[in-house]
């Protein structure tokens, strides 16, 4: 597990950020996109995934949540 | 003086790496790329921010360095303690020209060197005791201090004193924030986790201090985050910045203070200058106030205007209209100028390698005056770094990560630069090689190169570097070639 931050990039879309390795990526598709159910599996720009839970959307970005990386290690 | 086409640079690297040994050539191929344009992710072309590897001479700092040194050292009302043997803190005092007002020893202490200077007996009973003597002794010789900090060098982590709560208890005691950085040496690839670790510090001992606490805002406040006041950089930008009616409140952290530290999370918009040093607390602004941050870039008059109107997109139309003012009212003055050196630089080739933002920063300054920068190279930046950079470099543009003394050396040896920007450790190679070269952390000793005015310093700097006449005394009399008439004289 891992402490990243979701934002909103200039673009409109959402960049993933992971301080530990000042790794910052787009995020392409997240799983659950409703307000009720948000996040899931994170597919991101640099070919990584990454797993947050399913949370109500947050209110505000940028938000530091908890990840959990699937599959290998991307750098 | 050719530009290298792909295939010759491709060429080069590959000679380059030719001398390491298997292992070590196959880790620095992946610090070695050429620029692709068309790449949107920089890991695809170049791996940064790894390890050293060892036994080769890289120019990298440690984080002791990119904490007491970029950091906090300049936060000029604050006691910065080099915890620690005292070389670290000595040796690198004052270096980076950060320029402050203030009376030095009384209100303000950014060149002053405060080190516990631990003996063998320190490491082998621990320093707390000493660490908690010298702060009380900071207290009485410098009672308008505002507070310090405990940069810890190397040893302070390996004997395991605990700064934190020697820091509490004098900080109970003064009532002064004394705050314990655990920035050794040790932690880290290079100096880029200090400033990561010092910001975090921040981020826990500063920000938010003042929560709740009134503050007569304007709509119209904004922080100057990550500059350092290089020759007076962040006072060039900061009049640009006021010129179009916004208010500075803060300066981060060249001529900056406590105060203005903690009044930061009221500013309307963070105005970040080097990413790689303050992104961290940036980002933790953004967070927890909402407050957005916005890189900029003031070297050069394109990326001024291109980096006012940003701004200025932040403010309502009075902001706007006062941008356009400022930047007409400075064009005439950038016109001289470019009209003045453009003649007598264009063309000219530059490498570059510095730390965590200059070499991507810098190119629009060179190509306002026609130059054109052929090789550049982060010290210690990360992928991140990179991937804002790849757009800013021309196609075919050779990449250095942390490049050690021999790679640099091979590159400028065949890509004959007219000019290089480094650091004061690979200035004197180049300048015995015979090619001008400029200090592009320190300027020199000259600067400042931001904003408008910096521009005109800068194009001139450049000029007098290029042009001096001591570059044509290379070859000693005896060894140029004999003229034609002489030698049917003789
Ligand atoms: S690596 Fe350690 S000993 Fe060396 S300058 Fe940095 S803090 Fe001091």
């Amino acid at each position: 597990m891992a402490n990243i931050m979701i934002r909103q990039a200039d673009s409109g879309g959402l960049v993933f950020y992971l301080p530990k390795r000042d790794l910052e990526a787009s995020i392409e598709s997240i799983e659950f996109d409703s307000d009720a159910k948000w996040g899931g599996e994170l597919k991101l720009g640099n070919g990584g995934a990454y797993y947050i839970e399913p949370i109500a959307r947050p209110p505000r970005l940028p938000i530091s949540l908890r990840a959990r990386r699937l599959g290998a290690a991307e750098d | 003086m050719s530009t290298l086409s792909r295939e010759e640079t491709e060429a080069l690297i590959a000679e380059v790496l030719e001398v390491y040994p298997e292992k070590a050539r196959k880790d620095r191929a992946k610090h070695l790329a050429i620029n692709d344009q068309s790449i949107e992710q920089s890991k695809k072309c170049i791996t940064a921010n790894r390890k050293t590897l060892p036994g080769v001479m890289t120019v990298r700092g440690c984080a002791y360095a990119g904490s007491k040194g970029v950091v906090w050292g300049p936060i000029k009302d604050m006691v910065h303690i080099s915890h620690g043997p005292v070389g670290c803190g000595q040796y690198s005092r004052a270096g980076r020209r950060n320029y402050y007002v203030g009376t030095t020893g009384v209100d303000t202490f950014g060149t002053m060197n405060f080190t516990s200077d631990f003996q063998e007996k320190d490491i082998v009973f621990g320093g707390d005791k000493k660490l908690a003597k010298l702060l009380e002794e900071v207290e009485t010789l410098f009672p308008l201090s505002k507070g310090s900090s405990i940069q810890s060098e190397c040893p302070i982590g390996l004997i395991g004193d605990d700064i934190e709560s020697v820091a509490k208890k004098a900080s109970a005691a003064t009532g002064k924030p004394m705050v314990p950085v655990r920035c050794e040496g040790f932690r880290g690839v290079s100096q880029s986790l200090g400033h990561h670790i010092a910001n975090d510090t921040i981020r826990d001992w500063v920000i938010g201090k003042r929560d709740g606490q009134p503050f007569a805002s304007t709509p119209y406040d904004v922080a100057i985050i990550g500059d350092y006041n290089i020759g007076g950089d962040a006072w060039a930008s900061r009049i640009l910045l006021e010129e179009m009616g916004l208010r500075v409140v803060a300066q981060w952290s060249g001529d900056g203070t406590l105060a203005e530290m903690m009044n930061t999370p009221k500013v309307k918009l963070n105005l970040l200058h080097c990413y790689r040093s303050m992104n961290y607390i940036s980002r933790h602004m953004e967070e927890k106030y909402g407050i957005p941050w916005l890189e900029y870039n003031f070297f050069g008059p394109t990326k001024i205007v291109e980096s006012l109107r940003k701004i200025a997109g932040f403010f309502d139309d009075s902001i706007k209209e006062k941008c356009e003012a400022v930047i007409a009212r400075y064009q005439p003055m950038m016109d001289a100028i470019i009209g003045k050196y453009k003649p007598r630089l264009q063309g000219k080739k530059v490498m570059l390698y510095v730390g965590g933002l200059r070499p991507r920063h810098i190119i629009g300054a060179y190509e306002d005056l026609g130059m054109e920068v052929v090789g550049a190279g982060y010290e210690f930046g990360h992928n991140d770094d990179y991937d804002r950079s790849i757009k800013e470099m021309g196609n075919a543009t050779l990449i250095y990560d942390d490049a050690n003394g021999f790679e640099l050396e091979q590159f400028v040896k065949r890509i004959k630069p007219d000019m290089v920007g480094s650091g004061i450790k690979e200035k004197y190679i180049f300048q015995k090689m015979g090619i001008p070269f400029r200090q592009m952390h320190s300027w020199d000793y000259s600067g400042p190169y931001h904003g408008y005015d910096g521009f005109a310093i800068f194009a001139r700097d450049m000029d007098i570097a290029l042009s001096s006449p001591v570059w044509s005394k290379f070859v000693p009399p005896w060894k140029k070639a004999v003229p034609e008439e002489a030698q049917k004289a003789a």
